[in-house]
C-alpha cells in the first residue's frame, strides 16, 4: 500500500493504514471483506457507509478498560497500534456457530421477545440464557476506564453544527458579519460532502476550499471543533456537544481528557447537518461487497480505497450515477447501472450512457455470494431477470436530510414529495436548517443559502465548477411488492422487509407499535439509514402516503455517546460529596469503626484490640445502661426558627401541639406529609418567649430543610417569623446514662435540667445549649455548642465520663438502646407508608388540624386500623439472631403479614428483640409467628409482644 | 434545557432549579379534607399553560412561580415568591 505509515490491528492481526483513514476504509483497503456478524441472525456483514449511520460494521476498539464496544469501523481513524477485534462471534468471523440462528430464523421471527415476554409465565427465562449469548452486540468492558472526561460550558451567537458546503459557508458568513460564532464537526477534517466529490469551489478544490474556510473562522475569531458530535438539542437553544480528544481505545495526550461535553448556548442554531443515504430492499442486499453508493464515492476519492473491481450501481435518483464515474475514474470496471425509474433524463444519464450500461427501469432483487462475499447481482430489468457478476454493488435508494436536531429541538418536518423524504418544517426554537438537511441538492445553491442565514441575508455567489452537473434526485424509497430472501431494512437489528410485513399481519398499524415489535431502528444506529424503507413500506400497506403514516420520535443522543460524557468528573471520590464531623479526628483517635450514612461517616462502635464490632457496640449500649456513654449527634437536622410567628410557623409543620410550649420546655414531634403519612420526627424547643429550636432526623435533614422553607415562602409568605438551618453551625453531643446528670452537674456548675426542659450553660468555658431528652431510655442530655468549640465539650465530657466508668458509644449501640424503648427511627419504622396511628403516635396529634397532613390522615385508607400493618415488638424464641429485613409468616410459603424493621441484642438481658410492621398487629400480642428469609434462607420463630421493652414507665429518665 | 430568568439572579440554566410542584396542586392547611384530597390528587393536566412553583436551588435558593407552556416548554412568567417585606 502507497503511502501507509500506521500499523493496526483487526482479530489479532496486524495490517497498514494510511494517516486520514478511518478503521473501515483500511479494512477495505486491505481486502477485509468480513468485519462482523449480524445481531440476531449472525450473518456475515461488512462495512455500508462511511460514515455515522453504518449499521453493520461494529468492532470493539481498545484493550482493558478502553476498549470501547460496537464502535462504527466508519467512526474511528486509525491511529498507530489501534487494536480493533470482531464481536458477537464464536468462535470466529470467518466460521461462527451463531449463525446457526439464520438457518433458525423462522423460530426467532419479528416479534419474538414480545412473544416470549408476553406468553406463558416461565418461557422468557427458558430463552433468555441462549438468546442473550446469541443475540447480541460487544460486551462492556469489566474494567474501570482509565481515562478522564471533561464538561465544558460555552456561549455563542451562532452555532453552525456540520462543516460540510453548507455549514462552511455560513459560519464563513457570519464570522464576516462579527457574530461570536461556533462550528462543529463529527469528522475528522471539514468539508462533508465535499471529501467524496470533484468540484471546485471559487476555483479551488472542495477539501482544499474547506481547510481554507475554516482557517478564516478560526483567524476571524470563531471556533471549530472536529470531532465533536452536536447530540442533543435542547430547551433554551442549548445544544449538547460531545468532543473526542482522542480516538475509541486511544491513549489520550498526558493530563488530557478522553472526551469532553460542551454545554452551547446559543443565540442562534444552524443546522447544517447533511443527508444520509438510503439502501435498497433486495434480498441478500447486506453481504459484504453491498455498499451505500455515496459511501464508496468517499471511499474512493478521500480515502484512495476502490472496494471491488466489478461494480453494479443500483440507483432510483441521479446522484447514484456519480459514483459510476467515481469507481470508472479509479480504474474499477462498471459492469452496469441499475436506474428504477423507467425513463431518466438529465445531463449526467445521457453522459453516462456514453460509458457504461444503463439499464432503466431496473432493479436488485436478489444476490448470490461467494464464500461470504458478493459474486452475483439478480436485476431485475423491465419484465426479465439478468444475472450481473460483480464484486462491489454500489446502491442509493435517496437520502434522508438529518432533521434529528431540528425535531428534537421541536420543530415540525414537512413532507418533500420530489425528493420522497422529511425535511425540517417549521422550527420552534432560534434555528434553521441549510444545506442537504433542508433537502438541498444543488451546490451553488447551498452555498449560497449557507451563507445568506449566516450573514443575516446578505447573499454572495459562489463559482462552482462541477464536470457532472447537478443531478436531480428524484424517485427515492423503491419499495419492492415482494422480496427475495431476506432484505433487510433495518441492518443492525436484523429486521427485513418481511418481518414489517409479519407486524402488519398480526395487527401492529401505528408505527410506534411496528417500531417495538419488530425492534426496526431501536438499535446503536437508531435507524439512520433503515426507518424511511420500513415506513415506506408500512405507508404502502396501510395504503397511505408516507406522512401519513407516522414517524417515531427523534430522541438525543443523535449517535452512541459514552456514558464516562455524561459523568464527567463527577466519578469516584468526585461522584458525591463526604461529609466529616467536627469531631472526625477525635472519633479517629478512640479508634471508631467508620460507617456511612448518607453523605456522612459516623462513627459505628468504637471496639477494642480483638473485638468484634457486634461484642463492642453490645458492650457500649450496656455501658449506658449502667454508668453513661457519650454520643456524636451533631448530624441531626437543627433549625432556628424565631419572630412573633415562630410557634404559628411550627405548628404547621409539626401534628402535635407546639403553642402551649413553656419557655424552657421541649417536646417529641411529628411532622407529617400532605397524605397523611409519617415524614419526620424530631423535638421542638421554645429557648424564648419568640424562639424555638426543632431538630428532626439526620437521614431527612434536607428534605425538612426545603419543606420549612416551602411552608416559611410559599404556603405562608404573610407570617412573621424566620428559619434557619443551624446544623453546620452546631455540633451536639449527647450524654445518657444513671450517671449522666451528675457528671453534667460537674462539669457545668449548675445543676442538670430536668427531663424535657433546657437551659443554657457553660461547660470548659463554652456557652452551650443543654437539652434534657432521651434517646436510649436513660436519663440524657443533648448538649449543643458552635461547631468550631465542640472539640472542647467533647474532651470535657470525654474525660468526665471515663472517669465515671463510661465512654463514647456508636450508632450500634445507639440502635439497640431505641429498639428496646421502642422509639421508631425515620427509614426503618417510618418507611413512606406508615400513618401516626400505625406506630402509635395517633394520640399526639392536635385535633384542631391546621398542620400539613391533617386533612390526608382522615383519608378512610389510613383512618380505617383494621388491615393496616402497626409497629410491635418481637422477642425471638429460642437464642438465634433476629434478620432484619424477614417476612413475618405464620408459616413458610405463606403471604406475608409484615416484616422485621430492626433488630438488636437485648442490652438489658439476653437473646435478641425487634421491631416489626405487622397486618393488625396491636391485636397480635403473643401471637407466634416466623421471621423468614428466603433469600438467606432463615427462620426465626418469634412472638408479638409490646414495643417498648424496657422500663415501659419512663422511671429511668425522670428524676 | 430551559433557559429560567430567576427574578433575583437573571437568565440561568434550568439544571440549577428543582421543580416543585403545579400551583393548583397545593393543598391551603384550611381545605376540608374532601377538598384538600381532591385538589392533591386530581390534577387539571391542561394541553397548555400552567403555574408551576419551582426552586432555584443551586441559585439563590429562592421560590418562583413560573407561568410555563407545557408542550412547548415556553416560560410565560416568573415571579417570586415569599414574603414581600423580608421580617
Amino acid at each position: 500500500m502507497s503511502g501507509a505509515a500506521l500499523t493496526f490491528t483487526f482479530d489479532g492481526k496486524t495490517y497498514a493504514a494510511r494517516p486520514g483513514q478511518t478503521l473501515a476504509a483500511a479494512l477495505l483497503d486491505n481486502g477485509v471483506a468480513v468485519v462482523a456478524r449480524s445481531f440476531k441472525y449472525h450473518r456475515p456483514r461488512g462495512v455500508m457507509a462511511a460514515g455515522v449511520e453504518e449499521p453493520s460494521a461494529l468492532v470493539t476498539v481498545g484493550e482493558g478498560g478502553r476498549a470501547e464496544p460496537n464502535t462504527r469501523a466508519t467512526d474511528v481513524f486509525v491511529y498507530q497500534g489501534l487494536v480493533a477485534r470482531s464481536q458477537n462471534v464464536w468462535p470466529s468471523l470467518a466460521f461462527d456457530v451463531g449463525a446457526i440462528n439464520g438457518l433458525a430464523s423462522r423460530l426467532i421471527p419479528a416479534g419474538f421477545y414480545y412473544k416470549t415476554f408476553f406468553g406463558p409465565p416461565r418461557r422468557w427465562m427458558v430463552y433468555e440464557r441462549f438468546i442473550r449469548k446469541a443475540a447480541g452486540l460487544g460486551p462492556a468492558p469489566a474494567d474501570a476506564d482509565p481515562d478522564s472526561f471533561d464538561h465544558r460550558a460555552a456561549f455563542c451567537d451562532v452555532l453552525v453544527v456540520g462543516a460540510g458546503p453548507a455549514g462552511l459557508a455560513a459560519a464563513l458568513a457570519a464570522t464576516q458579519a462579527g457574530q461570536r460564532v461556533m462550528l462543529v464537526e463529527q469528522d475528522s477534517v471539514p468539508g462533508g460532502a465535499l471529501l467524496r466529490e470533484d468540484v471546485r469551489i471559487d476555483g479551488v478544490g472542495g477539501p482544499e476550499w474547506a481547510a481554507q474556510a475554516v482557517a478564516q473562522i478560526r483567524a476571524g475569531g470563531g471556533r471549530v471543533l472536529l470531532r465533536a458530535t452536536a447530540t442533543g438539542y435542547w430547551d433554551g437553544n442549548l445544544v449538547s456537544v460531545v468532543q473526542r480528544l482522542a480516538e475509541p481505545g486511544q491513549v489520550p495526550a498526558a493530563a488530557a481528557p478522553v472526551q469532553r461535553l460542551w454545554k452551547v448556548r446559543c443565540g442562534k442554531v444552524l443546522l447544517a447537518t447533511g443527508a444520509i443515504e438510503r439502501p435498497l430492499a433486495f434480498g441478500g442486499n447486506d453481504r459484504p461487497g453491498v455498499m451505500l453508493a455515496q459511501a464508496v464515492r468517499a471511499y474512493v476519492r478521500r480515502h484512495g480505497v476502490v472496494p471491488g473491481r466489478r461494480a453494479v450501481v443500483a440507483t432510483s435518483n441521479d446522484d447514484g450515477y456519480r459514483t459510476a464515474f467515481a469507481l470508472a475514474d479509479a480504474g474499477a470496471q462498471v459492469v452496469a447501472v441499475l436506474d428504477s425509474r423507467a425513463a431518466p433524463d438529465s445531463a449526467i444519464v445521457d453522459q453516462a450512457r456514453g460509458r457504461f450500461a444503463v439499464l432503466t427501469d431496473a432493479r436488485p432483487i436478489d444476490t448470490r455470494a461467494r464464500g461470504q462475499r458478493l459474486a452475483t447481482v439478480i436485476a431485475q430489468v423491465g419484465g426479465g431477470e439478468q444475472r450481473l457478476a460483480a464484486d462491489l454493488l454500489a446502491m442509493s435508494g435517496g437520502f434522508t436530510p438529518v432533521a434529528h436536531l431540528h425535531k428534537q429541538a421541536g420543530g415540525d418536518l414537512a413532507w418533500d414529495a420530489a425528493a420522497q423524504a422529511f425535511v425540517p418544517g417549521t422550527a420552534r426554537q432560534a434555528q434553521a436548517s441549510i444545506g442537504a438537511a433542508a433537502g438541498g441538492h444543488d451546490l451553488a445553491a447551498i452555498l449560497a443559502q449557507g451563507w445568506a442565514a449566516g450573514s443575516g441575508g446578505a447573499p454572495r455567489g459562489f463559482a462552482v465548477d462541477d464536470p457532472l452537473g447537478m443531478g436531480t434526485p428524484a424517485g427515492a424509497a423503491e419499495v419492492p411488492q415482494a422480496a427475495r430472501g431476506k432484505a433487510f431494512v433495518d441492518f443492525q437489528n436484523d429486521v427485513t422487509l418481511s418481518d414489517i410485513d409479519l407486524a402488519w399481519r398480526e395487527g401492529y398499524r401505528s408505527v410506534e407499535h411496528l417500531k417495538r415489535y419488530t425492534t426496526l431502528g431501536m438499535g446503536t444506529d437508531q435507524g439512520k439509514t433503515g426507518n424511511m424503507a420500513a415506513l415506506a413500506r408500512l405507508a404502502q400497506a396501510q395504503g397511505v402516503d408516507i406522512p401519513q403514516a407516522g414517524l417515531t420520535t427523534f430522541r438525543p443522543p443523535y449517535t452512541p455517546t459514552t456514558l464516562g460524557a455524561f459523568a464527567g468528573a463527577a466519578v469516584g471520590e468526585h461522584a458525591g460529596p463526604v461529609r466529616r464531623l467536627r469531631l472526625h479526628q477525635a472519633h479517629d483517635d478512640l479508634g471508631a469503626a467508620w460507617q456511612p450514612v448518607g453523605y456522612w461517616f459516623r462513627p459505628r462502635s468504637y471496639p477494642r484490640a480483638g473485638e468484634s464490632l457486634g461484642a463492642a457496640s453490645l458492650r457500649e449500649a450496656r455501658m449506658v445502661r449502667q454508668s453513661l456513654g457519650m454520643v456524636d449527634v451533631s448530624t441531626l437536622a437543627t433549625f432556628e426558627v424565631s419572630g412573633p410567628d415562630a410557634a404559628a410557623l411550627l405548628e404547621m409543620a409539626c401534628a402535635t401541639t407546639i403553642g402551649r410550649l413553656g419557655v424552657g420546655r421541649g417536646r417529641y414531634t411529628v411532622m407529617l406529609r400532605e397524605d397523611g403519612l409519617v415524614m419526620d420526627d424530631g423535638t421542638a424547643w421554645r429557648l424564648a418567649e419568640q424562639r424555638y429550636l426543632l431538630t428532626s432526623s439526620t437521614g431527612g435533614a434536607d428534605r425538612m430543610a426545603q419543606h420549612l422553607s416551602w411552608l416559611r415562602n410559599v404556603m405562608a409568605p404573610h407570617l412573621k417569623v424566620s428559619v434557619v438551618n443551624v446544623q453546620e453551625h452546631l455540633g451536639a453531643v449527647a450524654l445518657a446514662g444513671p450517671q449522666a446528670a451528675r457528671v453534667l452537674a460537674g462539669l457545668t456548675g449548675a445543676e442538670a435540667p430536668a427531663h424535657m426542659r433546657c437551659t443554657r450553660a457553660v461547660l470548659a468555658g463554652v456557652d452551650v445549649l443543654i437539652l434534657a431528652a432521651s434517646y436510649s431510655g436513660e436519663r440524657a442530655f443533648e448538649v449543643y455548642a458552635p461547631g468550631h468549640q465542640l472539640r472542647a465539650v467533647w474532651n470535657a465530657l470525654h474525660g468526665a465520663a471515663v472517669a465515671a466508668g463510661g465512654g463514647a458509644y456508636g450508632l450500634d449501640a445507639m440502635d439497640h438502646l431505641r429498639v428496646e424503648k421502642g422509639h421508631v427511627v425515620i427509614g426503618a419504622e417510618v418507611d413512606g407508608r406508615v400513618s401516626a396511628h400505625d406506630i402509635g403516635l395517633g394520640g399526639m396529634l392536635r385535633k384542631s388540624g391546621g398542620f400539613v397532613g391533617w386533612q390526608g390522615q382522615q383519608r378512610l385508607a389510613i383512618a380505617t386500623a383494621s388491615g393496616r400493618r402497626q409497629l410491635v415488638g418481637l422477642t425471638v424464641i429460642g437464642g438465634q439472631a433476629l434478620p432484619e429485613g424477614a417476612m413475618l409468616v405464620t408459616q413458610e410459603g405463606q403471604e406475608p403479614l409484615g416484616h422485621v424493621t430492626t433488630a438488636a441484642p437485648r442490652v438489658a438481658g439476653e437473646g435478641w428483640i425487634g421491631l416489626a410492621l405487622l397486618s393488625d398487629g396491636r391485636a397480635r400480642d403473643g401471637q407466634e409467628l416466623l421471621a423468614w428469609s428466603a433469600t438467606r434462607n432463615l427462620r426465626v420463630p418469634v412472638r408479638v409482644c409490646d414495643p417498648v421493652f424496657y422500663d415501659r414507665e419512663g422511671a429511668r429518665y425522670r428524676d | 434545557m430551559m433557559l429560567i430568568d430567576c427574578p433575583h439572579c437573571g437568565p440561568r440554566a434550568q439544571e440549577e432549579f428543582t421543580y416543585e410542584r403545579t400551583r393548583d396542586s397545593v393543598v391551603p392547611l384550611d381545605a376540608a379534607p374532601a377538598a384538600a384530597m381532591a385538589t392533591l390528587y386530581a390534577r387539571a393536566n391542561p394541553r397548555g399553560e400552567e403555574d408551576e412553583i419551582w426552586r432555584h436551588t443551586l441559585g439563590c435558593r429562592g421560590w418562583l412561580e413560573l407561568r410555563r407552556h407545557r408542550m412547548t416548554h415556553a416560560i410565560v412568567a416568573v415571579r417570586p415568591l415569599g414574603p414581600a417585606v423580608l421580617p
